[in-house]
This record gives C-alpha cells, sequence and structure tokens, in this order.
C-alpha cells in the first residue's frame, strides 16, 4: 500500500472567513505575533500498490476536479509521506 | 396536460416538499426524482432544492454532482432542459459547471436568516419572465455558504451579458460579489439563487407570495414553447 496525500487551500485572493476567525481567537489566546492563518483541507490518500504514474496521474486528476474546486482552491499532490502498517 | 417539473430529492435535502408545493401552487404537476436513479422520468424542467445534500462533505453541493442523477440532469441541462437551482441547488448547479463561480461561507461566519429584498433585473430566463424588469420582492434566504465568488472577468461577463438574475437590495446577506443573488447561463435555461422563492408562495406561509413568479415562469416558458402543445 502506499499513501498519497492531497493538501487543498483556498485561493489566495479568496477571502477566507474561517481562516480569520481563527486568527482572531490565537490573539485572544495570548500567542502574540500571528500575522494570518489560513484554514485547508487535507486528504489522505492510500492505495493498492506502487505509486506508478499512472496511479498519481489518476490522483491528480481527482485532486483537480473533485477534491479541490478550480473556481476557489488550490491543490498540491504530495507523496513524502509514510503510510501506517504498510 | 400540464407542465410536469422534476424536484430532486437527495439525502439531506429540506426543501424538496415546498418546491413540490409551490409547482402545484403555479400550476404544474410535480415528480419526485430520486438522487440514486439516473433518470429524469421525462420530465419538463428540474428544481434543485434547498438543504445541505449529503451533510454538504467536502464542499456544498460536491457530491449530489457525482451523484446518479446529475450525471443525467447534467448533460440534459447543457441541452437546454430548464433547471433552477435554489440555495444547495445554486451550489450543486456551480459544482456542476452548469454555472461559473462558487458559494463559499458567508463573510459573517454566522448563518443567516432573514425576508430579503432582490431586485430581479433579468427577466429574459426561463424562470423569471413573469416579473417586471427591476421588480423588487421579498423571499426569504437561509443559507451559512451563500457567498457568491467569481473572478473579476467572470464578473464583468455576467454583467455585460445581463446574466446576473437578481441581486441583494436592501443588503447583502452573506458577502457576495456584486451582491449577486443568483445568475443564469448563457441560454436562460439554467438558473441558480441563493434565496428561496418555494417559501414564498402564499402570505400565509411566507413573507409574500411574490417567489412564485419564478414558478409562474417555467409554466409560460413550457407553454410559449409549445413543450405542452
Amino acid at each position: 500500500m502506499a499513501r498519497v496525500v492531497v493538501d487543498v487551500m483556498l485561493k489566495p485572493e479568496i477571502l477566507d472567513p474561517q481562516g480569520r476567525a481563527v486568527e482572531q481567537a490565537l490573539s485572544r489566546r495570548g500567542l502574540s505575533g500571528v500575522q494570518h492563518v489560513r484554514q485547508g483541507k487535507h486528504f489522505i490518500v492510500d492505495v493498492d500498490g506502487d505509486l506508478t504514474p499512472e496511479v498519481l496521474a489518476d490522483i491528480d486528476r481527482v485532486a483537480a476536479e473533485v477534491l479541490s474546486n478550480p473556481v476557489i482552491e488550490d491543490y498540491v499532490v504530495r507523496t513524502d509521506v509514510q503510510a501506517d502498517g504498510a | 396536460m400540464s407542465a410536469r417539473i422534476g424536484v430532486v430529492t437527495f439525502p439531506g435535502t429540506l426543501d424538496d416538499v415546498d418546491a413540490a408545493r409551490a409547482v402545484a401552487y403555479a400550476g404544474g404537476e410535480a415528480v419526485a426524482l430520486w438522487h440514486g436513479d439516473a433518470d429524469l422520468k421525462g420530465v419538463d424542467a428540474v428544481v434543485l432544492p434547498g438543504g445541505f445534500s449529503y451533510g454538504d462533505y467536502l464542499r456544498c453541493g460536491a457530491i449530489a454532482n457525482l451523484s446518479p442523477v446529475m450525471s443525467v440532469l447534467t448533460p440534459a441541462a447543457e441541452e437546454g432542459l430548464p433547471v433552477l437551482g435554489i440555495c444547495n441547488g445554486f451550489q450543486v448547479l456551480c459544482e456542476a459547471h452548469l454555472l461559473p463561480g462558487a458559494l463559499t461561507r458567508n463573510q459573517s461566519l454566522h448563518f443567516v436568516c432573514r425576508d430579503q429584498l432582490l431586485q430581479v433585473e433579468d427577466t429574459t430566463s426561463a424562470w423569471t419572465n413573469a416579473f417586471e424588469p427591476g421588480q423588487v420582492i421579498t423571499v426569504p434566504i437561509k443559507n451559512g455558504e451563500g457567498c457568491y465568488q467569481a473572478d473579476d472577468f467572470t464578473l464583468d461577463q455576467l454583467e455585460a451579458e445581463g446574466r446576473v438574475v437578481v441581486r441583494y437590495h436592501d443588503l447583502n446577506p452573506n458577502g457576495s460579489r456584486r451582491d449577486i443573488a443568483g445568475i443564469r447561463n448563457e441560454r436562460g435555461n439554467v438558473v441558480g439563487l441563493m434565496p428561496h422563492p418555494e417559501h414564498a408562495i402564499d402570505s400565509l406561509t411566507g413573507p409574500s407570495d411574490e417567489g412564485l413568479g419564478f414558478f409562474v415562469s417555467i409554466l409560460r416558458t413550457l407553454t410559449t414553447e409549445g413543450a405542452l402543445a
């Protein structure tokens, strides 16, 4: 089994009210020096077998078409992760 | 024979019963469509009602967009089948790329529930031809993720082509860009809006009966086009 991680974030120009609320809460908690917080999604995808170029291309496609919405979000596919219990 | 208007139910849909009631009030026959069936039952038009399909998991409307009923509805809409998406239905239409842009979390972070003034700007669409241009109507709005977003190019294009169908009038409840409450596709058969016209069809149970115009419009469209002749 191999593991792929897909991180999805709102595009920089899209307002992130959740991130802003967290940012304000952090300063109330006494954490000083916080400039900016943005909140996103982290998908862990475990697949059978090896990460062949075909498998990675499939994952990239669903990351672009399903896991993220290209109108408002950017995504990054990462393979530098260890699968648990593999 | 009266027009047959499909109303889709997804898991988590809330407003299918009110949408069906609105269709009947306007003189149409409401036909129940099921998310798990790739079957439009030969309807003349479809309403995607509000609610929280699939619990709003992933993104609002994202999982509904991948359902069997959408696998037949999306191509039918592209070919001209009239479709009205209300609230969550609008989110589904954006996820299906039948309408441009996306709906994101309200700027205030609060769920908004109020009677909302709307200005009807486009009366050429299949769902708004019973209104007067510029008419101001009151219908309820209730959403947590109703902030309409699109890039400047898309917004300019929507405005230039007269595709902003309804705009928030007295105040902007969710931070939507350019006060946009609802838009249409180029052809005018697909309309999506965040406010809920199906909750304003009778002053006994809503703030007005002005939402009925959307449903009267589609019946007029179907009759005029001769689809039912």
